[in-house]
């Protein structure tokens, strides 16, 4: 058993409680090996800091973002409005997520289906709680270390949200190098638009491989990313170039854990 | 009134009559799309406009061509001034209208000299990158033929009416040194002054030389004018309402398709009466997504129309990098010439026509739409913000939802979204697990 303090919504109703925030974990996070790890790095750090936090557990189901972004706009809102019956009937003002899709999904496109939340990404949410001081990061095991951060399409270009992971890697005493195209410019890890789901259209090469060649071209000690399938591609992509021991993929998350050895 | 004053008021007149004629078409042929309310956040839509239409703000994140662009589009707005003065002038039988301004117009069409010959340099700097040192932008299946032409074409018009304004001002400053009657004394420019020597001093010759080009650079203007509705030089009108009319949503929020709501609303409402009959008349049934130009809005419509075709999408497209058929721009031309197919049908065979074709199959492939991993790119990259993405997703819906032809892993996560609420085949009872593994 794990030391993890996780509590449901159903557990928070039944004490008669309200939690600060909810933990959209999503489908990646909550059943994906690696990224099981970034929503276990994510809680401790929750933990620590001792935030009041739930999760919907076995009553969360898939935001529908790949149904939507593939054109199945009927699967998508059947999905949607099954959440937002769920989340209004808990009274959920505030949400964080691990998953950039969700976020999008949950901020940008349940409001005009009646779930309406302040919804932010755990870059932005991590980055408040250092900023009122609620969270120190000592910088650690990363002191000096060359990291590059590839922006999740869906964090950056698709909300504009590009300042607080740098802000976060810059926290860890680490050295911040941008790769070629980065921020508003960035490049795709090929997972978008329910691509993950499926095999790549024929080409001459898959889009993982061309950006982690990209992030490979300025030798970096880690790789960082704030997106559970960005991680899968940069990962797949690193391992396929032979550079696993030289650059490790790591999410914001897991590397401010690590660094307060959480 | 002079002859000349009736043949340049029967050419401006049939110039204007024949650009509004063809305008409307296309005006007519954006509105075929479906309506779309974007009447909202006035100030907001303004200032947008001003940014990077007016004021090219994406056009320079490329430095090089932005730079050059800016030069061309200065000397294209400013330089209209002279033309408003060369139109009174045909008009009204006078010669430099304006010439009583005195100084302050010597100052207007100096400047306009040192604007002309920037924009002739750039024109022919930005005919060598197409044809000389063919960069990959302007490359591409969509860029042979037609748009190829139509991109030289614009460049060698502008390379010509640029030399013949500067010749034009030549010949009549020599005119003007020899004491020629029509041509008042407005003294030496600094561009055209070079020339003026060369073309000598018979005044016969120099008064030719300075009225054909002066005629040629009025009636190109006249034809240009009426070019611009064929070609994708349309977007120095265009750009300005279709930034105006952007998306102002964050990129990653799509559309909730309304038709589709109100199903899924209707299921969810535990009052719900299935066997009512339909509360309103139901209007003429609508498809899921877009098979057709006609499917999509105006706004959609008008970006098609609004593409200049440089590349700016397709040059930072994922799909497109990594050698797959899809190429953003090939989208919104597709789009764009398929309209001006439709159009050409309505004008022909009347509203029911139909050619038995479509957008997507006769012109875009599944193949091209199931590419896109929707990382908004484009729309990031596009100097006149058109949305190639909104696109592709109305045509995927229209695959996925009336002609359930989805990939097979795609029917795959579809299944397991509805059976078990998760893109993947595990149950939802195990969505906790994360908590007690480690």
């Amino acid at each position: 058993m794990s030391n993890l303090k996780v509590t449901t919504m159903a557990e928070m109703m039944a004490a008669g409680q309200e939690p600060e925030v909810l933990f959209w974990v999503g489908c990646a996070g909550s059943f994906d090996d690696r990224a099981k790890k970034i929503t276990r790095a994510f809680v401790k750090i929750l933990n620590s800091v001792g935030i009041n936090f739930a999760v919907l557990g076995t009553e969360e189901s898939c935001t529908g973002d790949p149904a939507k972004r593939a054109g199945n706009e009927f699967l998508f809102q059947m999905q949607a409005m099954g959440n937002i019956q769920i989340l209004n009937a808990y009274n959920i003002k505030k949400i964080v997520t691990t998953c950039p899709h969700c976020f999008n999904t949950i901020k940008n496109e349940y409001p005009d289906l009646g779930g309406k939340y302040q919804v932010v990404h755990h870059s932005q949410f991590l980055q408040e709680l250092i900023d009122n001081g609620k969270l120190t990061v000592q910088g650690g095991e990363f002191k000096g270390k060359k990291i590059t951060f590839h922006d999740p399409c869906y964090l950056g270009r698709a909300n504009d949200v590009y300042e607080a992971p740098r802000e976060l890697i810059q926290k860890l005493d680490a050295e911040l190098v941008e790769m070629k195209r980065c921020k508003s410019g960035g490049f795709c890890c090929g997972a978008g638009g329910a691509q993950m789901f499926k095999e790549a259209e024929n080409g001459e090469k898959e889009i993982n491989i061309e950006r982690t060649e990209e992030a490979l071209e300025i030798k970096p000690d880690i790789i960082a990313t704030g997106c559970p399938f960005c991680m899968t591609m940069m990962t797949d992509g690193v391992k396929l170039k032979n550079k696993e021991t030289e650059t490790k993929v790591y999410d914001l998350a897991e590397l401010i854990a690590k660094s307060n050895d959480l | 009134m002079a002859i000349s004053s009736i043949i340049f008021i029967l050419l401006f007149a049939s110039a204007v009559f024949l650009f509004t004629k063809n305008i409307k078409k296309v005006i007519r042929n954006i509105r075929l799309g479906k309506p779309l309310d974007r009447s909202d956040r006035k100030d907001e839509r303004l200032k947008l406009m001003i940014k990077v239409a007016l004021g090219q703000s994406k056009m320079v994140v490329r430095p090089f061509a932005g730079f050059l662009h800016i030069l061309v589009y200065l000397g294209f707005i400013i330089i209209n001034i002279e033309v408003l003065e060369i139109i009174l002038d045909g008009i009204l039988g006078t010669h430099r209208l304006f010439s009583f301004l005195d100084s302050f117009y010597f100052f207007l069409i100096a400047s306009f000299e040192v604007l002309a010959v920037l924009v002739l340099v750039s024109c022919l700097i930005f005919f060598a990158r197409r044809n000389i040192a063919r960069l990959k932008r302007f490359s591409g299946v969509e860029m042979t033929s037609w748009p190829k032409s139509d991109a030289n074409y614009i460049l060698i018009t502008e390379v010509l009416l640029m030399s013949a304004f500067i010749l034009m001002n030549a010949a009549d400053t020599a005119l003007q040194n020899i004491g020629s009657e029509h041509y008042t004394m407005v003294g030496t420019f600094p561009i055209s002054g070079f020339f003026v020597e060369a073309l000598g001093t018979n005044e016969s010759s120099l008064i030719l030389i300075e009225r054909s080009m002066w005629w040629f650079h009025i009636i190109g203007i006249f034809s240009f004018l009426n070019y611009l509705p064929y070609s994708k030089h349309l977007h120095v009108i265009l750009a300005f309402p279709n930034v105006y009319y952007s998306k102002l949503e964050p990129k990653g929020q799509f559309d909730n398709m309304q038709s589709v709501k109100k199903e899924v609303e209707l299921m969810f409402n535990p009052e719900a009466d299935p066997y009512a009959a339909p509360a309103e008349p139901q209007t003429e049934p609508s498809r899921f997504g877009a098979k057709d130009v006609t499917d999509f809005t105006w706004k959609q419509l008008m970006d098609s129309y609004t593409c200049t075709e440089c590349g700016r999408c397709t040059s930072v497209c994922p799909a497109n990098i990594t050698g797959k058929l899809l190429s953003p721009r090939k989208i919104m031309m597709d789009t764009r010439d398929r309209l001006v197919e439709v159009g050409n049908n309505i004008d022909k065979n009347g509203n029911e026509f139909n050619d038995g074709k479509s957008l997507l199959r006769d012109y875009i492939t599944e193949e091209e739409i199931l590419a896109c991993t929707s990382c908004n790119a484009c729309t990031e990259a596009c100097p006149v913000n058109n949305d190639p993405l909104s696109v592709i997703v109305d045509l995927r819906r229209y695959l996925i939802m009336e002609e359930s032809k989805a990939p097979s892993e795609w029917t795959g996560i579809f299944t397991n979204m509805e059976n078990n609420g998760a893109p993947w085949q595990f149950a939802q009872a195990d969505r906790l697990k994360w908590k007690d593994e480690e």
